[in-house]
């Protein structure tokens, strides 16, 4: 008896699924479409793929597995989920384009909208009184908020750009902080150097430095004796945008060749070492700033006074010429 | 006859009494999607953004925004007791010692070069087919401004890293802060704290720009995007007659368009966890730490800023002075004036074209590129004109690897940006205009044959 009864029901329940509803309100809001069940199983069998995908990713993530593993995991998680709801829009999703009207511009709202605004100032007689009077407040209430702002840099104090730890008798040290010899500079290299005893971290602090045949100098006048034995020092750092100037052109092959120079690897400025960092080529707007050398008793390298002119990008205001020179 | 409730009624009465959503949900999932194809650029931009928060709230986790000298001890041989930063030194971490660190920051970076990409390709389909035209011109403003604060999120975003690479770009970056004309020395010792490299707040600066006020920037602008979006109904294409410009046909969002949209965010997702997983990008370990003394050669950006590169590369070498004094330093022109040209010429042109043609009317129905050949010519010259500076700016590989001459590839370029879009114009403007009277004649063929067809019945 039992049993029958369950077997009743069972048939009910399978046949009701069968079995179109009638019961159903006349008009649905979304059509009606053809059943799928092969496009049911692949979503199934996608998204079961998915989710073993992702059980993997946590295994992998436990065993320290490498990053592709990781990321191929992942990314087989979201790519089956993916294309599960591809299929998923494709066969399982009722199609239907509907029509509709775009929507009209609301001008009784917007006349509405101008009258309360109109209508509301009925007791001011003095509009423009108001306004200079509101205007100001917004204005100087505004320039308050703001002002805190100024703490965020030396603003207005443009000295600090001009900032570089070279004094007269100040060596020249290495990467390592040993004191640099002349007879250690060979040419047809270049070198970076550092102020002894000084912070590292400033535009004005490297140097680049290269030997030539002293015959081959054309320094601009007043620069005599600024690159004993043809040693010359210049700001490592480009005067177009700031980056460090660390490619040195030599060609092997004169006159075929562009002339030897000192390159910035990140806008291709070209300074001529020989004429005092004279610009040949690229944006550079401005020479590479030259530092004095001299050699000291022990043969080291020591600066002999200032750079010839600012280091580092131009700004508004910076001179072109070098500034001062002593 | 009683009907059994759906088991979703409940939750949706729950819902409705205590927020009134019903209204707005029952609209919403009936709003219509025209179909095609170009309308999901927009969309894979989204998705890249959804990507780009999840992996950088988790990155976030573990690195550590500061310029705090330390000594490297973790498991990266190449640069163990090398000083460093705290910054560099965590970024190092998340990369070699965070279990599935390096796949997260691998897919964050992929994600921002997918995002930028996605964005100006959806700006090329809008800008073609003219869906910037009325009511749609603060859409698009968002839009471009979306793009150019993209840019700078993600030039932050790797800036803070302080590889050789990020801080050669900070380099650049304060050279031209300090390059526009009178208030550059102010602008550049304000944002970076004093002269380059200027004050350790700096850091801290970048980063809550990176993870909170640029993110909170380009979330508030896509609700508003996409809100002004829905407000206006999408734009559609005359595939049908019954589409014009004040009826659409469309695919409803439920159910419809759902699963689609979906698909498409779990493919992206697939894709750049994918590119995170097995592509290796910004191998910051080889770059090594910043030191202001030190740059490498062949340094390229992300793709985004190649256009500034090549910008910045192209102009003559000069710094405009008045009595020996500078007034406009040279990176002005090519990181500074060129993308603001660029940037006006965008967020303008809506009215601009307004002007042009004196068209003031109310556009749904989309362009296709041949129906506006002054539009399609400027856009397709416009395009030109930056994609070739952009070009300029990998002149160095093209050195490199095919061996071609710098300073010639250089002075061909300062010739080639102004000849080619000015040629670019025309050739676009009269293929245009070819298509369109070739379409003219078939359609005046069909006319005729349909014509002759009825007098001979």
């Amino acid at each position: 008896m039992r049993l029958r009864g369950w077997m009743i029901a069972l048939l009910v329940l399978l046949g009701r699924r069968r079995r179109p509803r009638h019961d159903e309100p006349e008009e649905r809001i979304v059509a009606a479409g053809p059943p799928s069940p092969r496009a049911e199983l692949a979503v199934a069998a996608l998204l079961v793929l998915a989710a073993l995908a992702a059980a993997l990713f946590v295994v992998l993530y436990a065993i320290e597995a490498s990053t592709q593993a990781l990321g191929g995991a992942l990314a087989g998680a979201l790519g089956l989920v993916a294309a599960a709801l591809i299929v998923a829009g494709k066969h399982l999703v009722v199609e239907e384009e509907l029509p509709a009207a775009y929507p009209e511009p609301h001008p009784e709202d917007q006349a509405a909208v101008g009258r309360i605004v109109g209508e509301s100032g009925s007791r001011i007689t003095r509009k423009r009184l108001l306004g200079a009077a509101a205007g100001t407040a917004g204005c100087a209430l505004g320039a308050a908020l703001v002002t805190p702002a100024l703490s965020l840099g030396p603003v207005f104090d443009p000295s600090s750009l001009y900032r570089a730890p070279w004094r007269r008798g100040r060596r020249l040290v290495d990467t390592a902080g040993e004191p640099l010899l002349a007879d250690g500079i060979a040419t047809e290299t270049f070198y970076t150097a550092f102020p002894e005893g000084a912070s590292r971290d400033e535009l004005g602090a490297p140097l680049v430095l290269v030997r030539v045949d002293p015959s081959e100098l054309r320094l601009p006048p007043g620069r005599e004796d600024w690159a004993p034995e043809g040693i010359l020092a210049f700001s490592k750092i480009c005067t177009h945008a700031g980056c460090a100037v660390s490619l040195y052109r030599t060609p092997k092959f004169e006159p075929v060749q562009p002339r030897p120079a000192l390159v910035c690897p990140c806008h291709y400025s070209a300074f001529e070492p020989v004429t005092g960092g004279q610009v040949i080529f690229g944006p550079a707007g401005r020479p590479l700033p030259q530092l004095p050398l001299m050699i000291g008793a022990g043969r080291e390298l020591v600066a002999a006074g200032r750079y010839s002119g600012a280091v580092g990008p131009s700004w508004s205001g910076v001179r072109k010429p070098p500034p001062e020179r002593r | 006859m009683v009907r059994r409730q759906a088991a979703t009624a409940e939750p949706i009465r729950f819902i409705d009494e205590r927020t009134g959503a019903a209204p707005f949900a029952r609209r919403m999932l009936r709003y219509l999607f025209p179909d095609h194809w170009s309308f999901l650029l927009g969309e894979v931009a989204l998705y890249a953004f959804v990507v780009l928060v999840g992996t950088g709230i988790y990155l976030t986790l573990f690195f550590e925004p500061s310029l705090a000298d330390t000594v490297y001890t973790g498991v990266y041989g190449p640069l163990q007791g090398r000083t460093m930063s705290e910054a560099y030194r965590s970024a190092l971490d998340i990369s070699f010692e965070v279990d599935a660190g390096l796949l997260m920051r691998q897919t964050h970076h992929w994600a921002a070069d997918v995002f930028v990409a996605a964005i100006v390709l959806h700006l090329l389909r809008i800008f073609f087919t003219g869906a910037f035209r009325k009511p749609r011109e603060l859409t698009y403003l968002i839009g471009v401004v979306m793009l150019f604060a993209a840019l700078l999120e993600g030039y932050l975003g790797y800036s803070m890293v302080d590889d050789l690479l990020s801080g050669m770009g900070l380099a650049i970056g304060n050279g031209v802060a300090l390059s526009v004309p009178v208030i550059g020395g102010d602008l550049a010792l304000l944002l970076w704290g004093g002269a380059y490299p200027g004050d350790p707040t700096f850091e801290s600066r970048m980063y809550i720009a990176h993870v909170l006020l640029f993110p909170a920037l380009l979330a508030t602008l896509i609700g508003l995007h996409l809100a002004l979006v829905a407000s206006r109904h999408h734009t559609q294409f005359r595939r049908l007659r019954a589409q014009t410009d004040r009826r659409l046909v469309g695919v409803p969002t439920f159910p419809g368009q759902a699963p689609r949209s979906l698909g498409l965010m779990f493919a992206v997702a697939a894709v750049l966890f994918a590119l995170g997983g097995l592509v290796q990008i910004n191998p910051i370990w080889l770059w090594g730490p910043y030191e202001l003394a030190l740059s490498t050669n062949g340094a390229q950006p992300d793709w985004y800023l190649g256009w500034l590169i090549g910008g910045l590369r192209l102009m003559p070498g000069f710094d405009v002075t008045i009595g020996g004094y500078t007034l406009i330093p040279n990176p002005f022109w090519g990181g500074v004036l060129f993308p603001a040209i660029v940037m006006v010429v965008l967020l303008g042109f809506p009215w601009i074209e307004r002007r042009l043609t004196g068209d003031r009317s109310i556009h749904n129905v989309l362009d296709r590129p041949r129906d506006a050949p002054a539009r399609t010519g400027f856009g397709l010259a416009f395009l030109s004109w930056v994609f070739l500076i952009f070009v300029a700016g990998s002149a160095d590989r093209a050195t490199v690897f095919l061996g071609l001459d710098y300073a010639g590839q250089i002075a061909f370029y300062r010739v080639a940006v102004w000849v080619v879009p000015a040629l670019v114009f025309f050739i676009a403007r009269a293929a245009c205009r070819a298509l369109q009277r070739a379409e003219e004649l078939e359609r005046e063929q069909h006319a005729a044959e349909t014509e002759g067809r009825l007098v001979g019945r």
